[in-house]
């Protein structure tokens, strides 16, 4: 339990980094105040439709300093009955008059990206604005993307000092927006004829530059430990009720990808309950009652598929890879012709975006929440093997089923409770995995196999085995795949799997002495 | 655990046994069989009533089609759309007549997503049902695989999907777009000022043939265009590849600056975590917008469409498309969903292949008239050149190359899964086999030529 225990206090960790970052989101800011358009606005507001090139610019740069997004709607009328080259020409100021105005909503993000956009516009009147907002702006991250913003800004102006400051700020910032200009700055200033101002300029450019790229190795290798953790988990969750089932049971249930599918259908059943029975400002509570539903929905048809096929089959495990391959089948085109495809869970607010921690590195939520869950999940199934008297019983069964039958114990019973919990376990796994990927027939295939893999690899009748498999082989999926691509990155993983298999052909945690069969 | 020697197991004499079950398994044989026989009589006598009936009403032998699309395994999610669009457009056909006062009679198959089958369910329909015509496929490589079968039994594939182009049979007609009608256009639109002015372009597929051949087409037209190759990505992933961090995090480095664009030939169930992923890493579509290519309204219905907003699609017709027949023809399709219990019943939308798979039968239709013979080489040189007001607008059958002529779209996702026109083609687009940035120097006719050529 060592790992796990690690595991706990990384999640701790991240989940702490988390709360202290989490954006306030108490910010009390009124909209614009949009004053009567004077005179010259209005004048402004006749010449912008006008044919004439020069007028029209005149226009529209009086109307970037002067006008606010109370002319919107008036910008819009003018903009629907203009020619092609008057729209195109008018969109970049009620770009900036919208952004402008959104930089004062009471929403973080539309601020930050209000910001953003106004960053890329290129147009030096928004470093007034931004530096305006900057002022009363207490969120972190919003702050952070103004001055991003603002230092682009300065950076394409034409004031050489300005430029000079705004590549020190940015590399200050370390940002990754900004690589492109400064890079051109670089190449500017390496050029014979390039002049003193540009040469310095192109020294502080140089330096930025390496500050903002060593930052980015270093968010880099963050993210990396964070999708390698989070691959893991969803293979560790996937695993664990199949680490059971197949692992303590010795049952090669190949519709174990299909109760996965229950699970994730009856997710979806139940936010189809919430948003036809229920008013809306609850539906996100749908997500946390979906997860007893979907465990006992799974449950349950694991319990219906163990009494009717697989007990029959128990020691003949051909027959039961056949008969349960059957079963799936079933299950998936069952699936396909009662729900057909208009299937989507929507995730629940709280679980939508990331949480953005240090400057360039995002963690979703969804994989935040699938990273707890599974170790939730790995505390849960500990404690109901060893510590409850139902496990000791599963356990004693799986080690010697004629001995345990002397002692009293229902074995019977045990096999069927032991599946039923099993296939709950991958009802969960689909419940959680709604929220990564989509809810179709094919859900259970596309994980079924690398469920297999993970138990197999981490050594059959092993829990411990399963967690540290799942560890391994998505740790290192994650390492492989930014060099090699998704699809090298699969086939290399499959080729060490197979060696490692046969080096150590009953995996990493080899059961020792009298196993389950 | 089995501790019975084997000479123990069967006691009874070996003749014994044999003599002992004998008769009962004689007398069950011909039971059974006489069951059988009984039934099959029956099935042909009332399989024969109901052609007696069918001839009788229309007077005439009818006009047998195939229909040859997946209605089980993967595909079956996109295919069976196309058998319900093909199934509507025949009770429309029969319900005004039929075709020269025939009616039309189809004969569906299912080839369950199995490439092989598909070349099997093909020979099938052509050698046994002797259908006239057929509709159907869906992916490229189920086309390559009933290519051969059509070709050697001079059949008639109407194919009414977008494709990678490269292909140029005698014996398909392609109803849906060419690379030239749809992912060159949409790039375009993209370095285009209306479209953004983008600059750097990542292409990023599922690992087979149509995004290969269709990003090899692009990157060569990058390039013709004067885009720098360090500007330029090309990633795949294998088929129902769910885990996206890796490849949305190059992404969030590589739009760092801005000015990059997603050029997406991501297909089927891999599209969901993949902007589900990129919107929870902080991306927008204001920073690097996913223009996709196998994104369509009968895709988006089954998806969380909160992810994709202001994302865009390019394709040759949308649901939204502003016309009396289109509107028409979105709400037939509803009708016909719900008289026929479909799943999702009135639910259902339309999009480029349905549109595609429906204007083929009339395609198809209009030819067997104007050659008044449903006979393949005389409706074959009928469609060449021919013309149908389809729910989009009016298309037009290439007068050699067996493509078809349509409007190229922009279109931007909305909320509830529709698509807002951002931008049109002025007019129809000629459809072009083979592309003018990877083979510039072959041509598909036949007419002048035998189908591919040098020019």
């Amino acid at each position: 339990m060592v790992i796990s225990l690690g595991r706990t206090l990384v999640a701790l960790g991240i989940v702490g980094l988390l709360l202290l970052f989490e954006p306030s989101r108490a910010i009390a800011a009124d909209g614009p105040v949009s004053a009567p358009p004077t005179a010259s606005v209005e004048q402004a507001l006749t010449q912008v439709a006008s044919e004439d090139e020069s007028i029209r610019q005149a226009a529209i740069r009086l109307l970037i300093e002067q006008g606010d997004a109370g002319l919107l709607p008036r910008l819009e009328a003018i903009r629907a009955n203009a020619s092609r080259s008057i729209r195109q020409a008018i969109k970049p100021l009620m770009d900036l008059l919208k952004n402008r105005a959104k930089l004062a909503s009471p929403d973080s993000d539309v601020r930050r990206s209000a910001a953003t956009d106004l960053g890329s516009s290129g147009n030096p009147s928004a470093i007034a604005w931004l530096d305006a907002a900057k002022v009363n702006e207490s969120n972190k991250w919003v702050r952070y993307t103004i001055e991003e913003s603002a230092a682009l800004l300065r950076l394409a102006s034409g004031d050489p000092s300005l430029k000079v400051a705004a590549a020190e700020k940015l590399g200050e910032l370390r940002s990754g927006n900004a690589v492109p200009a400064l890079k051109a700055l670089v190449e500017a200033g390496a050029v014979a004829e390039a002049t003193e101002q540009q040469k310095v300029l192109a020294k502080t450019a140089d330096a930025a530059i390496d500050r903002i790229e060593t930052w980015g190795d270093w968010a880099n290798a963050i993210e990396t430990i964070f999708r390698g953790i989070s691959l893991s988990s969803i293979l560790l969750i996937m695993s664990l009720g199949l680490a059971i089932v197949f692992g303590l049971m010795g049952v090669i249930n190949m519709a174990h990808g299909e109760l996965m599918m229950v699970g994730a259908y009856a997710t979806f059943v139940t936010q189809q309950c919430f948003t036809a029975w229920f008013p809306p400002d609850v539906f996100d509570w749908y997500f946390p009652v979906a997860l007893p539903v979907a465990f006992l929905a799974a449950a349950g048809s694991g319990f219906l598929l163990e009494t009717t096929v697989i007990r029959f089959l128990y020691g003949r495990p051909l027959e039961t890879m056949l008969a349960t391959w059957g079963v799936s089948l079933v299950l998936m085109q069952a699936a396909r012709v009662y729900f057909g495809d208009l299937t989507a869970v929507v995730a629940p607010g709280p679980l939508r975006g990331g949480a953005q921690v240090l400057v360039g590195v995002y963690l979703p939520y969804n994989r935040i929440f699938i990273i707890a869950l599974s170790i939730v999940c790995v505390l849960g199934i500990y404690f109901a093997l060893f510590k409850s008297n139902l496990g000791l019983r599963v356990r004693a069964v799986t080690q010697n089923r004629n001995m345990s039958a002397c002692l009293g114990i229902p074995t019977r019973k045990v096999d069927s409770y032991t599946f039923a919990f099993g296939s709950g376990l991958a009802g969960i796994a689909g419940w959680a995995l709604t929220m990564v990927g989509n809810v179709d027939p094919g859900l259970g295939q596309n994980y079924i196999v690398d469920a297999f893999m993970v138990v197999v690899t981490g050594g059959v009748g092993k829990l411990a085995g399963t967690i540290v498999a799942s560890l391994g082989i998505g740790g290192l999926n994650k390492l492989i795949e930014p060099g090699l691509g998704a699809v090298y990155g699969k086939v290399l993983i499959l080729v060490m799997v197979i060696l490692f298999l046969q080096w150590r052909p009953s995996g990493l945690f080899a059961m020792k002495g009298r196993d389950a069969d | 655990m089995a501790t019975n020697t084997p000479n123990e197991v069967n006691p009874v004499e070996p003749g014994g046994t044999a003599e002992s079950e004998a008769g009962p398994s004689r007398r069950e044989l011909l039971v059974k069989g006489g069951k059988v026989v009984a039934g099959i009589g029956v099935a042909a006598l009332l399989g024969n009533l109901g052609n007696w009936a069918l001839s009788y009403a229309a007077d005439k032998e009818p006009i047998k089609i195939g229909i040859l699309h997946s209605l089980s395994g993967t595909m079956a999610i996109s295919e069976v759309s196309l058998r319900d669009t093909v199934m509507m457009a025949v009770e429309e056909i029969n319900a005004k007549g039929g075709v020269m006062g025939r009616m039309i009679k189809p004969v569906i198959v299912d080839p369950a997503s199995n490439w092989d089958l598909f070349a099997e369910k093909a020979k099938q329909l052509l050698l046994q049902d002797k259908v006239s015509v057929t509709f159907g496929c869906w992916t490229s490589v189920s086309r390559k695989s009933v290519l051969p079968v059509f070709e050697k039994n001079n059949g008639l594939l109407f194919y009414p999907v977008q494709y990678e182009g490269e292909e140029c049979s005698r014996n398909v007609f392609y109803t849906g777009a060419a690379p030239n009608q749809q992912a060159v256009p949409a790039v375009d639109y993209l370095m285009s000022k209306e479209g953004g002015g983008f600059t750097k372009f990542y292409l990023l597929g599922t690992d087979y043939v149509y995004p290969r051949t269709t990003n090899k087409i692009l990157r060569a037209m990058l390039l013709a265009k004067k885009v720098p190759a360090d500007k330029i990505m090309e990633e795949y992933t294998p088929f129902h590849h769910q885990d996206y961090q890796t490849i949305c995090g190059k992404l969030k480095k590589f739009a760092a600056g801005g000015g990059a664009a997603v050029i997406s030939t991501i297909n089927g169930d891999s599209n969901v975590p993949f902007y589900k992923e990129f919107a929870n890493q902080g991306l927008r579509a204001e920073d690097a917008p996913i223009m996709a290519f196998s994104v369509a309204e009968d895709e988006l219905r089954g998806m969380d469409t909160s992810a994709l907003v202001g994302h865009l699609a390019a394709w040759n017709y949308y649901q939204s498309v502003d016309t009396p027949q289109n509107k028409q023809f979105v709400a037939n399709f509803k009708a016909y969903c719900k008289k026929n219990n479909l799943p999702d019943g009135d639910k259902r939308v339309t999009d480029d292949p349905i549109e595609a798979a429906y204007f083929g039968v009339y395609i198809w239709k209009q030819a067997v008239e104007k050659a008044a013979s449903a006979d393949v080489d005389k409706v074959r040189k009928a469609v060449y050149g021919s013309k149908f007001l389809a729910p989009g607008g009016e298309i037009m059958m290439d007068a050699a190359n067996h493509h078809t002529y349509r409007p190229v779209l922009i279109g931007e996702i909305l909320a509830d899964g529709q698509f807002k026109v951002v931008s049109r083609s002025p007019g129809l687009v000629k459809p072009e086999p083979w592309s003018e940035f990877t083979n510039p120097e072959k041509g598909c006719d036949w007419v002048g030529h035998q189908g591919t050529y040098q020019k």
